[in-house]
């Protein structure tokens, strides 16, 4: 029988034809394929997030296989010495085992928490970004409030997962959490009652927390995300202003190759550096705390960096409690108003913030084009406002462990951070404003008289003055270079960015190319406009 | 596709035929990006093929690749071969894990380092440029939709058959009400469940027995057993008392100094807890009133208390009133006295609520 030849070259065109008889998806990848996206080192940002959810998901899978979510006592009598024999809940010795009886585990439990905490960096750096640029701005003012609510189940995530051990200091933070829901008014004994099954710590809450932190809260992060991306996605990514860059069009790279190897490689670089820091920097050394018993504390208890600005509040808030005289009387303790009103004005603020915006400029306009902080000092400003008051609190939130290490009163640090509170924000917002009107304003100045050049002129009558190199060789009507207008894009203001010096030789020991030839146009490619097009032009649409 | 094509006949040229034999590959890659409305303006590679800088780019993406392999195979070697088991002292497992992270995260940065080189050097640059079509809808499409939505709820006839929608409506909420009811009924816990927030540990027993002052490994105290200015953590005496069980019981056992005792005692009669204190010593509930935490660090040349959590400060010669910080109410005080055995016992349980406030504390 004549076997039938078997061309392996035709293979990949034969299934590609068989895959598109069924499905009819060569239009749509090829749309996909061709996707422009911009690109800019602060676009990556978000990424970071994406990415240690990403390591998140794999070490987590992991940890449940060996983690049991009871608080039923046990006798310790794993591995670690120190620890044999002490009675704990079997939440605390399975992580025990974790760190010490599981082959690798440690490495696994230390990557889990380094990503949590870098997840939750990347989001409050990303979301600065996204601010300070002004990419909430309509179209994308959803994506904004799902990515500010991504920060609080990001943190709910965190929180759960931190709580899981019940290690000496985790237990200490659940017992503030309890305090926090008893202290809501009407409600608050019903709600912790409710939670703890009964009062605190009752013998259910880490099991209760485990399908929290293993199905609820991460099913939630990946809806979110998985919206937060395909918004992105549908709405195109924003870019800054540029040559032939405007409102209506995206310039950048297609999809693929490029950009997705660039993206490919940076998930490892990420993913690399979590392992780097899971093996190296020791976290939340749980073995170190000893189980949780409702007496034992030690001093510099301190939660995650991104819980600290919740309990610098907690820290700073005068101890003023609300007493309501009927019947036997009823309390608002002070605790309320620190942990449960403050997030509650954090949250609508940040999500209300771009419409407020909106509405303040009278703007309802799409945007697509990326502002630049300066040139936008009122936000720029409420922004850096924003920001001391965190740092503040984040700061009080360590007042004890700055107090030791340097040898300062306490109580001064605790009045320090009162004061401060109320009284660096409003001078960030003044400082930062002016800094913004003097970068506009020189931003301005090198536009109408060029780049400063260092060489001292003297003329015939004796005066001494820089000779400025103009940006245009265009001549004004006055004989002067005309004032270029401002597009909303770097000005460069030295001169070897105008190739004055031309580029480093390339090349360790010795050059591996032929110095190029410098460049004429400040760190971007000369781009040509669409031949069809009329309309582009590099900042118009920006008003 | 259809409406491309037409948006490419008002304005483009006529799409290119790409079954002409005579267009490049680059050709038709460009021309679909045209049909996605991409114009490809900028395309340039960035080595020349063959030069001695693609060759070089190749050899140290290759060589990235290759130390990746080398990385993830020591990290083999060390998990399967390295002392990993915990011993005390400084051995070689506790190189286990930073060996592991070390491998791992150079074999994963050899390999990001290595894609982003051949994706940043080695492939051509390019600037496309893509429409957004990120406008609303044209008129039309928005009323043709709209209009094919209220035909929806005619056909549905809502408004013509009123009682479908209203009995519907009133069908349906309980059913909602159906699915939260077991959520809400299994979690609720009655929070006053045997006066469970008003009461501790130390409550007198049925008969009236005063519950004992027990250290942590269960010995009751004698007064001898704290000395002039030490403190001692205690619990009652009464089964699961020195556990978690009882969260809220834990106690501060102060041994006073003279002078101090006498500030206190005179504090105590203020308040009208004369008979609190037995000799010089007090007892106050431990777990701050602020958040809960145990407040446990005891400043003997003060006599403050200190809670690490919130740096609450509590004066113990004035009723362990607050001080600093954000606490709001005094640390409640235990009624101590000595058993005929000569043994510390709780007069009776605390006279003020434990532990954090809550709406309902009167």
């Amino acid at each position: 029988m004549k076997r039938r030849k078997f061309d392996a070259a035709a293979l990949p065109a034969k299934s590609a034809r068989a895959v598109d008889d069924r499905f009819q998806v060569a239009t749509p990848l090829r749309k996909l394929l061709n996707k422009v996206f911009p690109d800019h080192w602060s676009f990556l940002l978000g990424e970071i997030a994406l990415f240690s959810f990403i390591v998140l998901l794999l070490t987590g899978v992991f940890l449940t296989f060996f983690f049991e979510p009871a608080m039923t006592e046990v006798i310790y009598n794993g591995s670690y010495a120190p620890l044999r024999g002490t009675p704990m809940s079997a939440a605390y010795a399975s992580s025990l085992d974790i760190s010490f009886d599981v082959r690798g585990g440690l490495i696994m439990r230390q990557m889990h928490h380094w990503s949590a905490l870098l997840f939750m960096a990347a989001i409050v750096v990303h979301m600065l970004r996204v601010f300070f640029t002004g990419a909430f701005r309509k179209p994308r003012e959803t994506n904004w409030i799902i990515g500010s609510l991504l920060f609080w189940v990001g943190f709910l995530a965190g929180f759960t997962g931190y709580s899981l051990p019940d290690d000496g200091l985790s237990g200490t933070g659940l017992r503030i959490a309890s305090a926090i829901i008893l202290s809501i008014p009407v409600i608050g004994s019903w709600v912790s009652s409710s939670i703890f099954g009964g009062e605190f710590p009752g013998t259910i809450i880490i099991s209760r927390f485990f399908i929290a932190h293993v199905l609820l809260v991460p099913g939630l992060l990946v809806a979110l995300i998985s919206v937060h991306l395909g918004l992105v996605f549908k709405q195109k990514h924003t870019q800054w202003p540029g040559p032939g860059r405007t409102n209506e069009n995206v310039v950048g790279e297609r999809m693929f190759p490029r950009y997705a190897l660039k993206q490919g490689g940076f998930f490892m670089v990420v993913f690399g550096v979590i392992a780097l820091m899971g093996g190296l920097f020791q976290i939340n050394p749980i073995w170190l705390f000893g189980p949780y018993e409702a007496w034992v504390v030690s001093a510099a208890s301190q939660p995650d960096w991104y819980v600290m600005f919740l309990d610098g509040s907690t820290r700073l808030m005068p101890g003023w409690e609300i007493h309501i005289p009927i019947g036997n009387g009823y309390v608002i303790p002070p605790l309320f108003w620190p942990t449960v009103v403050l997030p509650g004005i954090l949250v609508g603020l940040s999500t209300m913030y771009p419409f407020l915006e909106a509405r303040r400029l009278k703007d309802y306009k799409h945007h697509n084009l990326l502002q630049r902080p300066r040139d936008v000092p009122a936000r720029t400003a409420v922004g850096a406002m924003a920001l001391a008051f965190y740092i503040v609190l984040t700061l009080s939130g360590a007042n004890d462990v700055i107090a030791d290490k340097f040898h300062i009163s306490l109580n001064a640090m605790t009045w320090g951070g009162r004061i401060g509170l109320l009284i660096l924000p409003p001078i960030a917002y003044y400082i930062t404003y002016r800094m913004c009107l003097g970068l506009q304003q020189h931003d301005r100045e090198v536009l109408a008289h060029g780049v400063e050049t260092g060489i001292i002129k003297r003329l015939p009558d004796g005066r001494f003055v820089e000779v400025h190199q103009p940006l245009t060789s265009a001549e004004g009507h006055d004989g002067h270079p005309p004032a270029l207008d401002y597009v909303g894009w770097v000005v460069p203001k030295k001169m070897n960015r105008l190739g004055a010096l031309g580029p480093a030789i390339r090349g360790f020991f010795y050059p591996i190319e032929k110095p190029a030839e410098a460049p004429v146009s400040p760190g971007h490619p000369p781009v040509e406009a669409r031949p069809e097009r009329e309309e582009i032009g590099s900042g118009e649409s920006r008003r | 596709m259809s409406t491309h094509t037409e948006h490419q006949a008002q304005q483009g040229p006529e799409p290119l035929d790409v079954n002409d034999p005579r267009l490049s590959r680059f050709d038709i890659v460009q021309e679909g990006a045209r049909r996605d409305d991409i114009e490809i303006v900028h395309y340039e590679p960035q080595v020349v093929p063959g030069s001695k800088a693609e060759r070089r780019l190749t050899r140290t993406v290759a060589l990235m690749f290759l130390l990746t392999g080398v990385f993830a195979t020591a990290f083999l070697v060390v998990y399967i071969w390295w002392p990993w088991q915990w011993e005390p002292g400084t051995g070689g497992d506790k190189l286990y894990t930073p060996l592991l992270g070390v491998t791992l995260g150079l074999a994963l940065l050899g390999i990001g380092f290595g894609i982003l080189t051949w994706g940043k050097k080695l492939l051509p640059k390019e600037v496309s440029i893509q429409d957004r079509h990120d406008q609303a809808d044209d008129p039309e499409g928005r009323k043709i939709t709209g209009e094919t939505m209220l035909y929806l709820a005619d056909e549905m006839g809502v408004r013509r058959r009123p009682l479908l929608g209203i009995s519907l409506l009133a069908g349906l909420a309980p059913v909602g009400a159906v699915a939260a009811a077991p959520l809400i009924g299994g979690l609720i816990e009655q929070p006053h469940k045997n006066n469970q927030m008003f009461t501790t540990g130390f409550q007198p027993a049925e008969g009236g027995k005063k519950i004992r002052l027990i250290r942590e490994d269960g010995r009751p105290i004698r007064p001898a057993d704290v000395s002039v200015g030490g403190q001692l953590t205690v619990f009652p005496g009464i089964d699961g008392g020195v556990s978690n069980l009882h969260a809220d019981s834990p106690t501060l056992l102060i041994h006073l100094r003279e002078d101090d005792a006498q500030k206190s005692r005179a504090a105590n009669e203020r308040k009208g807890h004369g008979d609190y204190m037995w000799g010089n010593y007090v007892a106050f509930s431990k777990i701050c009133t602020h958040a809960g935490c145990p407040a446990s660090l005891y400043e003997q040349q003060t006599n403050r208390l200190l809670c690490p959590c919130h740096q609450s400060q509590f004066l113990i010669t004035d009723n362990a009133k607050p001080i600093f910080g954000p606490a709001n109410r005094p640390l409640p005080q235990l009624p101590i006295e000595v058993d005929e055995e000569g043994f510390f016992v709780a007069k009776s349980d605390y006279t003020e609520t434990i532990g954090p406030d809550f709406w309902e504390r009167p």
